[in-house]
């Protein structure tokens, strides 16, 4: 992109060909394409950090913090999971984060489907009990969880339960959105050919509504299971004892930041993007052999 | 566990029941999550209303004494939270805003074929936990890095601290950095919704305002903008809402002049012993505060629709 438009901006754009007179120079060009340029600042803001991390996670740090550049080591990398506490909090992450998924999926499409299929009283009620855990602050709705649990539970109790809990009550009405979105803008006639075709309600649901509702309900599994993993605010009100990744990291900032979490933010993302070029080349694979 | 009990009851008058105007299916299917949401969610958001006008202790239990006072300690004694809460959060909303309509634009209307890659850029860097890429500001605006050198070079770190942005020759434990991380984190939630709505636009209107002699900024200010007020009510919103509630960034990048609102409900709530009617009453304070602001902006705005 940046390429092609530095080759074309010298010559008069054809385009839109107004009656500036266009100068050359770096300057002169910068100031045509204002939106470029901001556009490409704006991008290495929000993708700097990301190149910190992997780059911090091949420090070996002076002293505790690996918060600046000391020399190269792969010592994080080979082996990172050297804080047995930090990788036992990822694999509560990971555990809540499934549990979580699954509940808050299924009772969010539960919904989403009375919501848009069926027509009921309280409606606009309902509607509102959705939004506002989205709206509320996350303060509010840890503090006010927190004090639901003190007083039922006791803080001993609380845990893997109470934040899975808490987990579930807020990603309902993202996967309530996401699946909604998915279900409005489904073809009801093929539902109403599958029963024409005398399909029962069940074999109209299993073989013609769930598999198109299904990248919905996927997606929103996903966005779920990335809420959850990812909170720190409601975790940590509802924790008691037990520690979560993200309230790991939070505490390493008082005792000791280690390489290795640059490793796990830099797996986080390498894995992520190598599932979506994965996916991306079999889905053109999958459209060529179509072809 | 309630919901799993009461959940199957309704199903099986669902067959029954079919023929009759009443249809439980919807019921059945409500029931389990909307059960949830009120046990987990609207019972602790009330039980804290009752829960800010209570008093005693941890070991006699807490009484409902009608205690308002716990509400003027919490907003007396913790003044600055408010004013740094509120000013932070609408500080990086404009400054979201200002940065993220380029980049909605450019991507919408320049993009052309690399849209999605541009897309799938933005929103790429939130696969990474949100805590460590804060952390790593810390490494991007430590002392001895490069912004802070060039700033110094350029004079501007006095600026910037005569005006209160920045502490001394430092960047981090500053409201600057706060700002800054607060808009980090806060920017693919502007950006997503005002591309949004802008790729909606046809950009034939444009052709449109060029062909009545309409320059290119009154053709964005006549056309496009308001088009695209969807996106920036939405993209604002979207910002402004978890921003208020932030504490993440002034715990991680300020000072402890810097400190927010959520700090101390987390602080009175998690540390303090007794500290929890003051806190549920900070809770209420700041929740029908942003309720207010937030109903206000949609009311001003005219889009109702929008819940």
């Amino acid at each position: 992109m940046a390429t092609q438009t530095l080759s074309t901006a010298p010559a008069p754009a054809g385009g839109d060909a107004h009656l500036k007179v266009r100068r050359r120079g770096p300057i002169a060009w910068a100031r045509q394409h204002v939106l470029l340029v901001v556009t490409f600042l704006v991008f290495v803001f929000m993708l700097l950090p990301n190149g910190v991390i992997l780059w911090m996670s091949f420090n070996s740090p002076e002293g505790k913090f690996n918060y600046t550049w000391h020399k190269f080591s792969l010592d994080a990398w080979k082996n990172p999971c050297s804080s047995s506490t930090m990788c036992h909090s990822i694999g509560l992450s990971l555990e809540i984060g499934v549990v979580a998924t699954i509940l808050a999926t299924i009772l969010g499409t539960m919904i989403a489907f009375a919501m848009v299929r069926h027509r009921f009283r309280a409606r606009s009620g309902i509607n509102a009990l959705l939004f506002l855990p989205m709206a509320a602050p996350e303060v509010v709705m840890g503090a006010t969880l927190a004090a639901l649990f003190f007083n039922t539970i006791g803080p001993g109790a609380m845990g893997f339960w109470t934040i899975t809990i808490a987990h579930v009550m807020f990603c309902i009405s993202y996967v309530v959105v996401t699946v909604k979105s998915r279900l409005a803008g489904m073809d009801p006639t093929l539902e109403r050919a599958a029963q024409d075709l005398y399909a029962t309600p069940t074999q109209t649901f299993m073989k013609v509504t769930l598999p198109l509702v299904a990248p919905g309900i996927g997606a929103a599994a996903l966005l779920a299971f990335a809420i959850s993993i990812d909170d720190y605010i409601i975790t940590v009100f509802t924790a008691g004892n037990s520690e979560t990744f993200p309230m790991y990291i939070f505490g390493s900032v008082q005792r000791a930041y280690p390489a290795q979490i640059d490793v796990i933010g830099s797996l986080m993302l390498l894995g992520t993007m190598a599932v979506i070029a994965v996916s991306q080349v079999l889905n053109q694979m999958r459209a060529a052999r179509k072809k | 566990m309630t919901t799993l009990t009461e959940a199957p009851a309704p199903v099986e008058e669902r067959a029954p029941d079919r023929k009759p105007r009443r249809n439980w299916t919807p019921w059945a299917l409500l029931l389990p999550g909307l059960l949830w949401l009120t046990v987990f969610f609207l019972v602790p958001i009330l039980s804290s209303v009752s829960a800010s006008v209570q008093t005693g202790d941890y070991d006699d239990g807490f009484k409902l004494t009608w205690h308002w006072a716990n509400y003027h300690d919490a907003i007396a004694d913790f003044g600055p939270q408010y004013y740094h809460s509120l000013v932070y959060s609408l500080l990086t909303t404009i400054v979201c805003l200002a940065l993220a309509y380029p980049v909605a634009y450019f991507i919408a209307f320049k993009g052309g074929r690399w849209k999605t890659l541009l897309m799938a850029l933005v929103i790429v860097p939130s696969f990474t936990s949100f805590l460590i890429r804060t952390i790593a500001w810390k490494t991007i605006l430590a002392d001895n890095g490069t912004v802070v050198h060039t700033l110094a070079s350029m004079h501007l770190l006095k600026i910037t601290t005569a005006l209160g942005w920045t502490v001394g020759n430092h960047v981090l434990a500053s409201p600057a950095a706060v700002v800054c991380g607060m808009v980090y984190n806060f920017l693919p939630f502007t950006i997503l919704p005002l591309y949004t709505s802008l790729e909606k636009i046809d950009p034939r209107l444009h052709e449109a305002g060029a062909d009545l002699y309409c320059s290119a900024f009154t053709t964005w200010r006549r056309i496009t903008l308001p088009l695209s007020m969807p996106g920036v009510i939405g993209g604002t919103l979207l910002t402004f809402i978890p921003a208020v509630g932030d504490y993440i960034n002034a715990q991680l990048l300020g000072n402890p002049n810097t400190t927010v609102v959520g700090q101390r409900i987390e602080d009175l709530f998690l540390r303090q012993t007794n500290g929890y009617p003051v806190g549920s009453a900070m809770s209420v304070v700041m929740m029908v505060g942003t309720l207010v602001i937030v109903m206000t902006y949609i009311w001003r705005a005219g889009t109702e629709d929008l819940l």
